[in-house]
């Protein structure tokens, strides 16, 4: 396992934004993943889309990596975030754009 | 003893909550198809794979968002082991604004 963590670290370390999620952005293949990706679209957050279904051992490893046992999974800085429903409450109490700027993420979008 | 039953009665014992419901989504599921994990099959809806937890506890006061999703799934960890498939938490602590 200790391979997988060292992916999963990579991937958390070297990108802004990532979304571990079933599917890709442009075809989601769960809704829970689908729903982070429009949030994330429409704040026009510019993030990096880790498919776990490519891999049993990336689906398992990821949940044992941050201690949270579904997907998807936001990462932002190195940090987690949340899940889908985070992701939500924060994008509806208008706190998940204010969150990116403060960590200095940008946004282009109509939010 | 249900799936559903089992979530009903951790919650209650764990979070003692003013509020509590436990909604079986998995009809609205049904046809999601998934591969991963051995899942072979095409889930038909019938099962009790997508809940829905709804829960008003004073454990939840000074907690992030964060905190009370992992004490929720902590709680419900026999569970998402045991094949719980998806679960959508929605905490509050009392007092706060919730959509139910």
């Amino acid at each position: 396992m200790s391979g997988i963590n060292e992916f999963i670290e990579n991937e958390v370390k070297s990108n802004e934004v990532v979304l571990f999620m079933k599917g890709t952005p442009g075809f989601p293949q769960c809704g829970f993943s689908g729903q982070v990706v429009q949030i994330l679209d429409y704040l026009g957050v510019d993030y990096h889309g880790v498919n776990v279904l490519t891999s049993d051992e990336l689906r398992q490893g990821i949940k044992e990596y941050s201690n949270w046992p579904t997907i998807p999974q936001l990462y932002v800085k190195g940090d987690f975030v949340g899940g889908c429903d985070i992701i939500r409450e924060m994008f509806q109490a208008g706190e998940l754009q204010t969150f990116m700027s403060e960590k200095g993420v940008s946004t282009r979008g109509a939010a | 003893m249900s799936i559903q039953s089992a979530i009903e009665q951790k919650l209650t014992a764990t979070f003692s909550p003013e509020r509590l419901a436990v909604i079986n989504e998995s009809h609205l599921h049904a046809g999601h198809h998934h591969t991963e994990g051995g899942h072979q099959e095409t889930f038909d809806g019938s099962g009790e794979t997508h809940f829905r937890v709804r829960i008003v506890s004073p454990v939840f006061d000074g907690m992030s968002r964060v905190e009370r999703h992992r004490a929720v799934n902590t709680a419900l960890a026999d569970e998402l082991k045991a094949g719980l498939h998806a679960l959508a938490i929605e905490p509050a602590a009392p007092g706060e604004r919730t959509r139910w």
